[in-house]
């Protein structure tokens, strides 16, 4: 027995790796390791000290000297305050309504438009591809843009933020191939039974299609949800109408105070707490980043398929 | 009834084959009648699409107008190229335009070797529960607004950042702001996008790696080829097609990058670095009320991009490569 306990160990094959790759040198799997460490890190340290700091209060901000990096002192006031009403709260509702209201329509108008397009040899479906394609090749541009959204009255108005980008040629084209991938014996079948194409689309088509029907409904919610520049265009001065990124673009990048808000840039107080202005500033960040990170983990597997279909059936 | 799908299909009711003895008239009205419904589920995109993509292009005759809001589209009068004229004059324009692509260019040549790098090194990973953390959370930042890919910078290399905290906590007495640097702007905007696309960029990759064929590595590595001349004869020219397609249709947007990420930035080093085509004719057209000016440089740039992506798919059509949309149907 103690022959065997004491042989020489043998370095065992890992058996995931191809028989005839060689096992590479300790020195590339440190590199390799320690770099993937480093990329992994530049992504989430950043997050980490973001979510981090909105949780510290007046003191551990004071220590830390700006970000914090090494957790204590957490409370919630920052987020306390926010609830309390003013420009961040109420962006957050808004933002929340409008990337449900526009995901909601524009998945509507998608799919409609992508089903009544995608049954080979149907009157005029080629017209109507080309008609809708072209708006991807040319744009009027941002002027003419704003000065039709404001001749129908959209100025200052929550439409303007919807509307205008409500449809996605390129979402049309992905899900009208996959509605002409289904097999057409189901709906032919259908056909006989007597059902229209409007009951073909509903009970046939839609309850085979969820996976692409989800992937580009999460395309539009983070669309609606990160989408900034129309809101600097048809709603720049209106602040208690604001979205989050607008609040976030205001309060962060450019650093100016939010008015009305009760969240100025020299803090504020939560009972007789104060509370640093530093962490209610990436409260707002981390109210921007939180939901995508919440919805991320469940469709990730579909936007690697969307991505790739992008990539390969463009 | 049961013939539809058929009828779909151009068997039966089309005016070349089928159905003697009907007028061409007859059998496009009839199948009109018999896709009503499809054509009716498309009007409401086609509307959306006539008054906020095709209006705004009728918009465009602003251009030869000097557009006044009041007077509006019919009644402003011509002007002819007159603002043409003055937007080729325009040192502001002239800069702008080389500023886009000195952007651009640097932008390309520092962010497009990350994703290769990173697919190579991910699909080396044996564990495919590491490999499949790793892209999950490499691929996160692509989901992030551009409002919020900056302010995340700016926590980390602003003025009060994690990295002047640090250096200050380290003995170095005023850390420069790299957000506010003019000179290394350049490279502060290549950067943003390494760090939010990288991940992204890095899954078309992936998937033309797996589609490399593992006995050729098999037969490389039986004859004696290190890792490195594998990595070099066989993964970047099986990578070759899908870089050569991502580089060309790259290409295409190269005058109408950045907008947000350019305009988000202006104010905090200013037009000289950040200022690119779109943000400037977004400043001269709405910021300055200076529409029809605005909409001269919008046209330029509409026209040019046309050019340069319908270009851009030529050529990736003449190296037998699909673009952005395809030739064949």
């Amino acid at each position: 027995m103690t022959a065997i306990t004491q042989r020489a160990p043998i370095r065992r094959r890992d058996p995931r790796r191809p028989a005839w790759q060689e096992r590479p040198k300790a020195a590339t799997q440190g590199t390799k390791s320690g770099a993937i460490v480093v990329i992994l890190l530049i992504i989430l340290f950043p997050l980490y000290s973001i979510v981090l700091t909105s949780f510290s209060n007046q003191a551990a901000v004071n220590l830390a000297g700006g970000m914090v990096v090494w957790p204590q002192g957490l409370t919630i006031s920052a987020y306390k305050l926010i609830a309390q009403g003013g420009v961040v709260g109420r962006a957050l509702i808004v933002s929340l309504v409008i990337t449900a209201v526009g995901t909601a329509i524009s998945m509507a108008v998608t799919i409609l438009a992508s089903y009544g397009l995608s049954r080979a040899g149907s009157f005029g479906h080629k017209t109507i591809l080309w008609f809708m394609m072209l708006t991807m090749f040319f744009s009027g541009g941002i002027i003419p843009l704003f000065l039709v959204v404001s001749a129908l009255g959209g100025f200052n108005q929550y439409w303007a933020l919807i509307l205008p980008s409500a449809v996605s040629v390129f979402n049309i084209i992905v899900m009208r191939a996959f509605f002409m991938n289904i097999a057409s014996d189901m709906i032919e079948s259908a056909r006989i039974d007597g059902a229209g194409d409007w009951r073909i689309l509903w009970r046939i088509v839609l309850p085979t299609s969820k996976a692409v029907t989800a992937v580009i409904a999460l395309f539009y919610a983070v669309t609606y949800w990160n989408s900034w520049f129309n809101i600097l265009l048809f709603m720049p001065a209106d602040s208690s109408k604001w979205p989050l990124q607008m609040v976030l673009y205001t309060y962060i990048t450019q650093g100016n105070p939010l008015p009305g808000s009760g969240t100025s840039t020299i803090g504020g107080f939560v009972g007789n707490q104060q509370i640093a202005p530093l962490s209610i500033q990436m409260a707002v960040v981390t109210l921007t980043v939180v939901p995508i990170l919440i919805v991320y983990p469940f469709v990730q597997k579909h936007f690697t398929k969307g991505v790739l279909l992008g990539a390969i059936k463009g | 009834m049961a013939t539809r799908e058929l009828v779909r299909t151009g068997k039966v009711l089309t005016s070349r084959g089928g159905s003697p003895g009907k007028s061409k008239l007859a059998v496009g009205w009839a199948r009109l009648r018999r896709d009503k419904s499809l054509i009716l589920m498309t009007v409401p995109a086609g509307i959306l699409l006539l008054v906020f993509g095709y209006t705004p292009m009728l918009g465009l005759i602003m251009a030869f107008q000097d557009y006044d809001l009041y007077d509006g589209i019919l009644h402003s009068p011509w002007a002819g190229f007159s603002n043409f004229q003055q937007l080729f004059t325009d040192p502001g324009f002239w800069h702008a335009l080389t500023n886009t692509l000195m952007l651009f260019s640097i932008q390309l040549v520092l962010s497009f070797p990350i994703p290769i790098a990173l697919a190579i090194m991910l699909d080396s990973i044996l564990s495919r529960r590491v490999r499949s953390f790793i892209q999950s959370v490499v691929t996160i930042p692509h989901f992030f607004s551009m409002v919020m890919v900056i302010s995340i910078f700016d926590q980390v290399l602003g003025g009060s950042g994690l990295l002047d905290t640090f250096l200050r906590s380290h003995g170095v007495a005023n850390p420069p702001d790299l957000m506010t640097n003019q000179g290394l702007f350049k490279f502060l905007q290549a950067g943003e996008i390494i760090w939010k696309e990288s991940g992204w960029n890095m899954i078309v990759y992936l998937a033309a790696l797996a589609a490399i064929s593992p006995s050729l590595y098999e037969a490389a590595a039986v004859d004696g080829a290190s890792w490195r001349q594998r990595t070099w004869r066989i993964t970047l020219p099986g990578l070759r097609p899908i870089m050569v397609l991502l580089l060309i249709l790259n290409l295409g947007w190269a005058l109408t990058f950045g907008f947000e990420q350019m305009l988000i930035q202006t104010p905090a080093v200013g037009t000289g670095a950040a200022d690119v085509i779109t943000t400037f004719a977004y400043r001269n057209g709405i910021v300055q009320g200076n529409y029809s000016y605005g909409a001269a440089a919008g046209l330029f740039l509409g026209v040019t991009s046309v050019i340069l992506i319908v270009a851009a798919n030529k050529v990736a059509h003449l190296l037998g490569e699909d673009g952005l949309y395809r030739s064949r149907q």
